[in-house]
């Protein structure tokens, strides 16, 4: 049962992926073709500070990247999980193997949350 | 293939009472024309190896006994024509991915062991209806192509064999039993999805499928188990997000009102 869960989870991350990654996608590499306004404000190129800092003051880009981090991290991680069931491990290095990429998940997740906070809190001052 | 007098045979040997590990042994065979590979076994042990074991029943690709690795392939030796390996050397060999009995006797009780774990019969709360039954269970035709083709599985173990996964991961049920258990809840007759959703959803189910596709590429009878792991999986989820379509198993059919239809011949008469 809780594979299942699990694996419902992972597929949902995969399609959270696909919708929030094909905006990162479209506002970084797809600026010439696609007009969104308000994603590239100061003109030239996305990645321009000035782009940068006007698109960090959005709280609604802070809170796609925090859920795209995520996502990522959990459908990544999962299949980690996956990859290296299948060498077969003893229960114990299964735990093991389950615990450390927990701890590492929950830990990535808190770091790429609290930078994109930071940030969004940092571009809020210029 | 017609000019051809004589095949090799090369089969691995393996008797745990006398040998250490596994060996391959040459034997030249006579060939006739539409010689199976199974026909070329009882030569072999007619002529050169009186000892040698193998499993093999019906000779017609019905039984699923003589599942064994052709060339490389795992195959019914009934069901394969030396002439279709278009060689004149034939190495045979015990399925892989299962312990090996004797000779080209592979241990199969692990595969029917999980085959049970999950249910593979039609589970009802009827239990009056099943052991007595007045009539038939109402199933219409596309009900019933939703599990038709994988209830010709014959549990050879080809399907095992050629898996990656149940190569490397004892845990793992394995295509011909999740494809069996798929073709049970596909059943509109069945209403025991629930029992078997808790071995299905735990690490042995289906979700280390990889989708290679192989158990489907070597299966002697066309099934497809890689299709019903797949539909499985999209069953499960659908389950966990409360999506999964509840069905009542399927009513008992009324009989016809008359006792017989016009136009239908008489039987006849018993004859024991």
């Amino acid at each position: 049962m809780r594979d299942q869960k699990l694996w419902t989870w992972h597929i949902a991350a995969g399609a959270v992926i696909l919708v929030l990654l094909g905006m990162h996608m479209t506002v970084m590499h797809l600026d010439r073709l696609v007009h969104f306004a308000g994603l590239n404000p100061a003109g030239g190129h996305p990645v321009d500070w000035a782009n940068v800092v006007e698109r960090g003051k959005s709280a609604a880009f802070m809170v796609t990247y925090v859920l795209l981090l995520g996502a990522a991290l959990f459908h990544g991680l999962y299949g980690l999980r996956n990859i290296l069931l299948e060498l077969n491990p003893p229960g114990i290095l299964k735990k093991a193997i389950g615990a450390v990429l927990l701890i590492a998940g929950l830990g990535l997740f808190a770091f790429g949350t609290w930078a994109a906070v930071a940030g969004h809190a940092l571009a809020r001052t210029f | 293939m017609g000019e051809m007098k004589n095949v090799t045979y090369r089969v691995r040997l393996f008797d745990p009472n006398r040998d250490a590990a596994p060996h391959w042994e040459s034997f030249a065979v006579p060939y006739v024309a539409g010689m199976t590979v199974l026909d070329g076994l009882w030569k072999i042990k007619e002529l050169h190896a009186p000892g040698l074991a193998w499993r093999s029943s019906c000779r017609m690709g019905v039984c699923g006994s003589c599942g064994m690795l052709i060339n490389g392939r795992p195959g019914l030796a009934c069901n394969t024509q030396i002439s279709e390996l278009r060689s004149t050397a034939v190495a045979v060999a015990p399925l892989p991915n299962f312990a090996i009995i004797r000779d080209l006797v592979p241990d199969l009780a692990p595969m029917i062991a999980r085959h049970q774990e999950l249910k593979p019969y039609i589970v009802r709360d009827d239990v009056q209806e099943r052991e007595n039954p007045t009539g038939e269970f109402f199933q219409s035709a596309h009900e019933l192509e939703q599990y038709l083709q994988f209830s010709y599985c014959i549990k050879c173990g080809c399907c095992m064999a050629a898996c990656p996964t149940y190569a490397t991961d004892p845990e793992y049920s394995g295509p011909m039993p999740l494809a069996q258990a798929h073709r049970y809840n596909a059943d509109t007759r069945d209403g025991g999805f629930a029992a078997r959703k808790t071995a299905l959803g735990g690490e042995a189910g289906p979700w280390r499928c990889h989708y290679a596709g192989e158990c489907s590429r070597v299966c002697p009878k066309g099934v497809d188990p890689a299709k019903a792991i797949q539909l499985m999986k999209r069953e499960l989820v659908m389950d966990y997000l409360h999506l999964h379509k509840k069905r009542c198993p399927a009513k008992v059919a009324p009989k016809p009102s008359s006792p017989r239809r016009e136009g239908i011949p008489e039987a006849p008469a018993k004859t024991v």
